[in-house]
């Protein structure tokens, strides 16, 4: 009984608390950076995509609201051909940006994507794409990967030894 | 049957097999690589070790390697001792030690064994500092990819490429952790089955580069059972699509038929389901058009004219028997050219009115005694040729038994049976890719093969006739063969169409029947040239020259064309003849071609990712393959067009089919000899749903959203139980309808493990599929009694063979662009004695007449072919509308080439 | 004259009750808020006043939907009685000296009939639906209603005895020495706890229960007929905290502001009560609800009476 009284008690002294709502359109909160808004795909420090259509977002996805077809250029480097978010689906878990071996797509601190029509809810590769390396400004992934890339022979990767000659004799 | 101890539980198994065999197929995990159900042991990995215990008291236990410890009775073995796991997580920390950085675009990623086995093991992250060592890659033609910093050594590829397939082009270089598996130099892969090294390989070291080119995960791939249709097999795949084309095909394991492996052409010839040239509206006199205007029309035409229907064997039962029931039995046309038909036809009057059955794929692998007469079986049935190599072990690894060796441990016997080889004769009038393992080869063109065959069975039994005038040579051959099929415990006869010899099937047969009377247990198998070659004959048609004369006399107007180029399948002449006499011309086809070009209307087919049907193979198996995804465009089934619910006007009860149950009960209920194709596959209403989709399957909901963001419905299918979607029910899929084979932990294709009921054997519930003929007990048959005379080469009339080729002469994978690669231009293959004395040299172009069409081809100069017999690729452009075996003229045409210039 | 009266007071009332209703919802909401540290609506109007406008605007342009499944007769029947059960109620209750529609002599008793007849609405709204929610939240409410009236009659009667009358009027005249709430101070704690479990407020909403029941007796209605239920339930937190500042706090009583004044800030305080408990308290199991009711309150209303008659008997 005694505890009823106590906690409406409490409750009432809260009308004299401050107000801890952000009249938002007026006032702007602030977002942390690893904020989970907008989705973007980014690129490496060289300018190169990063994405590498290794479709592990999309399968992380728990919406099943990424689609995307990989595709390769003349010198092995694997992209996206297409990359398709309907964020009339996403729900923003940030389980792709997890997922991403690259950090290819990120998260950002931007939310007000409102559509009057849901058909604009759909972005394209040119929509996703950025210019920059996004939050993490020094990973390439094909610094480290074994495959060659154009500009990027067998051996030339971080922490990998010349090629192995099949024709030496040298043990 | 043995009781060993696993974690101190008592379970049953096979004593014959080792520890990491009987683990598996007792549902344990237990992390492997080099170890191979079809392969053996050998033991290179040392991935599988286990504790084994003495006793109950011992408690120490030591570290055994299970692929290569006998499951003997009493064994005590734990998986989960920690000592074991930590070894096992130590050996993956070793290997991984130079795995590349690259799981995120290496194809293998998603069904990689390696990566389940890193999980498996708990191996996390890499230890080693040091510098990671690199390969260069290999071009090894366009089927397959190498990246070979993949590779850790397990040596599977060449254990496969080289032991199993006997290919030569393969193999380890170098030493320790730089050992390196390719070829000598960059160059196409020679062996028929190097896409096995696609799955064979645990890693992403040999991928698919047909599916590198449109890339797609396995869990994002829509899958279903399907049936290979590029051969007589009838190979179980499994095929995948995504965004609306097939991506790619991977081995559905069919323990009695295609077993884990598939050959290049089945694997990599699905690609002709995406090609441009694929019909995908109604046409009407060359114009797209409706699908109500294109139905009213075929229906019209039904109701005035005089229709007639010609099948095809590469289509469907379902489909043969819709139109046969539309144009009525006695109208309906075998698609094949004469001579194959009638050698057909005697094939499975031999197979159903003789003693001698006709075996499995597996079966024909424990044979251990071969005759093949007059077949190139690893151009013709390609899957057939690799069971064979496997049977020529049958008989030398019977001293590994003796020697108490047992047969898993690999290394072992190969070592003590090194090139020993059991009885495989091979007659042929071309060299065949089976030489190499041959006790003994004999050249003849195809009358002195039969009579050869008619030799063997008179030395076997003196009741059957014997074979006049043969030379003493062919005489000690067949004597020599007669005495190795005699002393083995289970011989087996091949022939087939390819030689269009009726006298060479009868042959074979005489030598299977010869053999059971004298109490063997002798198989007879028939290589058919396409996918429901014996199908087809099944549903007695009338030959195609009947079609052509019912139309020249004026009692047909009408010929409906089903799934068929004609122009394969006679003379252009008399093709042409039909085409133009007919007042109409419809085509259901998928791929546009001469046929199509002609044909008044043409309605789409769905190929066979598309589609639903059955299929009959060589052994006279019917297996049913299903539909992978929904075409695009009005692409539908053969059987579904020529239905009343899409023909206006056609009398009640006329093929009044709506869905794939439908009219494989009127099959079954119309043709005794069909009616187990019922039980090919479990109907739709016996079962809950099977998800096509792995549950895993991403992006439902933004596919289609560039189109409209309002996502459409899940078609639905009423042909079948397998579901367009991830939907599925808790009971797992009956064997004859798993889409892909998945299991929990295990990515890769060897989840197949989880899905037989003991590893490396038929799949849990059997295997799919149904045999349309077995053996009564007592059947009443006699021998044949003609014997065909010796042949006579003939200097004004050639006799010209097809020489099949396994990437080319099938007329669907052609069409596939990988394949298209690897088809050799057109030739004449003639004795290079003959060429002198025609005075042709190598290369020079030579003219060939076959009645009224000639071909300009370049000579090819051989040793191995008889004299008076020329070679023409079988299917290959131009010479694929020739229907051969043929009579022709050769000529040289070099004094009209280079006759000025000398 | 004299007849147009009483029609005047009859359109007083009921146009500030309605207007009250309605106008509760705002402050229902801005209360909750500042409870609990936010604004509530703020945006439609100054103070988000037009909050209540714009939500009956859209209540009155919802489209009638009546599911296919109910009993269409009763369907429509039942939010109707709750509404003219709780506006009938308002006719005895005197707003100041003078000003109420009918003085009746029994009209405490007439008061507690026209509340208990509120429940017809919420058991045939639960039973018309014809959906297993709805029921259960029916039943749930006249099992409620049955036990939590008894014990409402019974701690009322302290100050019927107190008073010596069940005119209304009578008994505020007779609070003018001293409010009710100390001679009958167990007696206010009862009616309060009854009062709240009469108008199915939170914390003893289990007619209602989202958590468990959707929206138990109306998760079938929506639009104006929902409304009524909206507003058939502020006007009975208003009822019940007209009745408490009538019963025990000497209704308009008090100096210097009119008399009319003195009852509406009574009122308002304990609707804000109510308001408060809502933000303040979880809501009972249905077991316990019934065990308080039944083992407790019960036996504590009669005792309450006991003490009262024979305080009353002793000092008379």
């Amino acid at each position: 009984m005694f505890s009823l009284l106590r906690s409406l008690w409490e409750v009432f002294k809260h009308a004299f608390h401050p107000r801890v709502t952000i009249q938002y359109p007026e006032q702007k909160p602030y977002l942390a950076p690893r904020y989970r808004g907008r989705i973007i795909l980014t690129r490496d420090p060289d300018g190169g995509e990063r994405c590498v259509a290794c479709n592990l977002c999309a399968v992380a996805c728990p919406v099943d609201c990424i689609a995307l077809q990989a595709t390769e250029d003349e010198h092995g480097r694997r992209y996206p051909e297409f990359f398709r978010i309907n964020f009339s689906r996403c729900i923003f878990c940030g389980f792709c940006e997890e997922a991403c071996p690259t950090y290819a797509i990120q998260l950002t601190p931007d939310f007000e994507m409102a559509e009057y029509n849901r058909q604009n809810l759909v972005y394209e590769k040119k929509d996703l794409l950025i210019d920059g390396p996004g939050k993490y400004p020094d990973y390439n992934f094909w610094r480290v990967a074994g495959v060659a890339i154009g500009g990027k022979e067998k051996g030339q990767a971080e922490n990998e030894a010349a090629p192995v000659d099949l024709h030496s004799l040298l043990p | 049957m043995a009781t060993i101890y696993i974690e101190n539980e008592p379970r049953q198994a096979d004593s014959n097999q080792n520890l990491l065999h009987v683990l598996l197929s007792l549902g344990y995990d237990l992390p492997y690589f080099c170890w191979h159900p079809a392969l053996g042991s050998v033991g290179a990995c040392r991935q599988c070790a286990v504790k084994q215990f003495r006793n109950e008291q011992d408690t120490a236990g030591k570290i055994v390697i299970a692929c290569m410890t006998p499951a003997a009775d009493g064994t005590r073995v734990s998986i989960k001792d920690p000592e074991a796991a930590e070894f096992r997580a130590a050996v993956i920390q070793g290997l991984m030690q130079n795995h590349p950085h690259d799981c995120p675009v290496c194809d293998e990623g998603g069904e990689c064994h390696l990566q389940d086995m890193t999980v498996m093991t708990g191996h996390c992250s890499r230890h080693y500092r040091f510098t990671k060592r690199t390969f260069r890659n290999q071009y090894l033609g366009p089927l397959l990819n190498h990246e070979m910093n993949r590779c850790i050594q397990c040596q599977r590829c060449v254990r496969f490429y080289r032991d199993y397939a006997g290919g030569h082009d393969l193999n380890a270089f170098r030493l320790r952790d730089t050992v390196y598996f390719g070829r000598f130099e960059d160059g196409v892969l020679e062996n028929e089955f190097s896409g096995n090294l696609a799955e064979v390989c645990p890693t992403g070291v040999f991928t698919d580069a047909t599916l590198k080119r449109h890339y797609t995960r396995k869990w994002d791939l829509q899958m279903a059972p399907s049936v290979c249709v590029h051969c007589a097999a009838g190979c179980n795949i499994s095929v995948g699509e995504r965004y609306g084309t097939l991506r790619r095909v991977v081995n559905r394991y069919n323990h009695a038929v295609n077993g884990y492996f598939l050959c290049d052409r089945g694997r990599f010839g699905y690609e002709f389901v995406n090609s441009d040239q694929r019909i995908r509206e109604c046409l009407l006199g060359g114009e797209p058009t409706e699908l109500t205007r294109a139905m009213f029309r075929l229906g019209t035409l039904l109701r005035d004219g005089n229709c007639i229907g010609i099948g095809s064997p590469r289509a469907s039962l379902e489909s043969n028997f819709a139109l046969r029931q539309l144009v009525g039995p006695d109208h309906f046309y075998a698609g094949v050219a004469d001579e194959e038909w009638s050698v057909t036809l005697a094939a499975l009057e031999v197979l159903k009115h003789g003693p001698a059955p006709s075996p499995s794929l597996d079966e024909i692998e424990h044979c251990d005694a071969v005759l093949v007469l007059g077949e190139d079986v690893t151009n013709v049935l390609p899957l057939m040729a690799l069971r064979l190599r496997q049977s020529v072990r049958q008989q030398p690894v019977r001293k590994a038994t003796d020697l108490h060796i047992p047969l898993w441990l690999d290394h072992a016997v190969r070592e003590l049976v090194q090139d020993e080889r059991g009885p495989l004769f091979i007659a042929s009038p071309s060299v065949t890719r089976l030489d190499d393992v041959a006790t003994e080869v004999l050249r003849a063109a195809p009358s002195g093969l039969a009579r050869l065959g008619f030799a063997v069975a008179h030395a076997l039994d003196p009741d059957a006739p014997a074979a006049p005038d043969l030379s003493s040579e062919v005489e000690a051959v067949a004597g020599r063969i007669a005495a190795a099929l005699r002393s083995a415990r289970s011989p087996l006869v091949i022939s087939g169409t390819s030689c269009g010899s009726r006298e060479l099937v009868e042959a074979a047969a005489q030598v299977a029947w010869a053999l059971c009377k004298t109490g063997k247990p002798a198989r007879l198998s028939f290589c058919f040239p396409e996918c429901n070659s014996a199908g087809l004959a099944l549903m007695r048609p009338r030959p195609l020259s009947a079609a052509f004369q019912a139309m020249q006399r004026g009692s047909a107007d009408t010929v409906i064309i089903l799934e068929n180029d004609l122009y394969r399948r006679g003379s252009v002449a008399e093709v042409s003849t039909l085409l133009d006499t007919a007042r109409h011309v419809v085509v259901l086809d998928h791929l546009k071609n001469r046929t199509t070009g002609k044909a008044e209307l043409v309605l789409p087919a769905g190929a066979f990712a598309e589609t639903d049907g059955t299929l009959v193979n060589n052994e006279l198996r019917a297996q049913r393959f299903f539909q992978a995804f929904p075409p695009q465009g009005e692409v539908r089934a053969s059987w579904h067009w020529l239905s009343n619910s899409l023909i206006p006007e056609l009398p009640a009860g006329t093929c009044s089919w709506r869905t794939l149950d439908d009219i494989v009960s009127a099959i079954a209920n119309e043709m005794p000899d069909l009616a187990p194709i019922e039980h090919a596959a479990p109907s739709r209403k016996e079962l809950g749903k099977v998800a096509r989709e792995p549950n895993r399957y991403s992006g439902r909901t933004s596919i289609l959203a560039n189109i409209s963001v309002h996502e459409p419905k899940p078609p639905e299918d009423l042909d079948s139980a397998l579901a367009f979607s991830m939907e599925s029910g808790p009971q797992p899929p009956p064997s004859a309808l798993i889409p892909f084979f998945w299991s929990p932990g295990w990515n890769s294709i060897q989840s197949v493990n989880k899905f037989q009921g003991e590893v490396g054997g038929p799949l849990r519930g059997g295997d799919p599929g149904v045999r349309l003929i077995d053996q009564k007990a007592e059947i009443a048959w006699q021998y044949f009694s003609a014997t065909p005379p010796a042949f006579q080469p003939n200097s004004d009339e050639w006799l010209l063979l097809p020489h099949f080729h396994i990437f080319g002469s099938e007329e669907l994978s052609r069409q596939a662009p990988a394949i298209s690669e690897l088809v050799p231009r057109a030739y004449v293959g003639l004795n290079a004695t003959d060429a002198a004395l025609l005075g042709v040299k190598s290369g020079e172009l030579i003219k060939v007449t076959i009645g009224d069409s000639v071909h300009e081809l370049e000579a090819s100069l051989r040793t191995d072919v008889p004299r008076g017999v020329a070679l023409l690729p079988a299917g290959i452009p131009p010479v694929d509308n020739l229907s051969l075996p043929a009579r022709g003229r050769l000529s040289p045409l070099r004094a009209a080439v280079y006759g000025f210039a000398k | 004259m004299m007849s147009l009266y009483p029609l005047l007071i009859i359109a007083v009332v009921l146009f500030v009750i309605l207007n009250l209703a309605a106008g509760l919802i705002w402050v229902e909401r801005r209360l909750l808020a500042l409870w609990q540290d936010r604004y509530g609506p703020n945006r439609v109007g100054p103070f988000g006043l037009g909050q209540v406008l714009a939500d009956s605007v859209k209540l009155f342009t919802k489209e009638d939907w009546i599911p296919p499944f109910a009993d269409r007769a009763v369907f429509v029947l039942a939010p109707g009685i709750i509404v003219a059960t709780a506006l009938l109620s308002f006719a005895v209750v005197p707003f100041a000296p003078g000003f109420v529609v009918a003085d009746l002599n029994i009209g405490l008793l007439f008061l507690l009939a026209m509340s208990s007849l509120g429940v017809y609405s919420v058991v045939l709204a639960g039973w018309a639906s014809n959906n297993k929610y709805s029921l259960l939240g029916g039943i749930r409410a006249s099992a409620q209603m049955l036990s939590y009236e008894v014990f409402m009659g019974l701690s009322l009667l302290g100050v019927v005895i107190l008073a010596g009358s069940f005119r209304l009027t009578d008994i505020v005249e007779a609070q003018r020495k001293v409010w009710f709430v100390i001679p009958q101070f167990a007696g206010f704690v009862l009616f309060l706890i009854a009062g709240v479990a009469e108008t199915r407020r939170l914390p003893f909403d289990l007619a209602e229960a989202e958590s468990e029941l959707i929206a138990g007796f109306h998760s079938e209605y929506s639009g104006m007929k929902f409304g009524m239920f909206f507003v058939g339930e502020y006007i009975g937190v208003t009822l019940i905290s007209a009745a408490i500042a009538l019963l025990y706090f000497g209704g308009w009583l008090g100096p210097i502001l009119p008399s009319a004044l003195w009852f509406a800030i009574k009122t308002l305080a304990f609707i804000c009560l109510f308001i408060l408990l809502r933000a303040g308290l979880p809501r009972p199991r249905f077991d316990q609800l019934m065990l308080w009711g039944w083992k407790y309150l019960l036996p504590l209303s009669l005792l309450n009476l006991l003490v009262t008659g024979a305080v009353v008997l002793a000092l008379s």
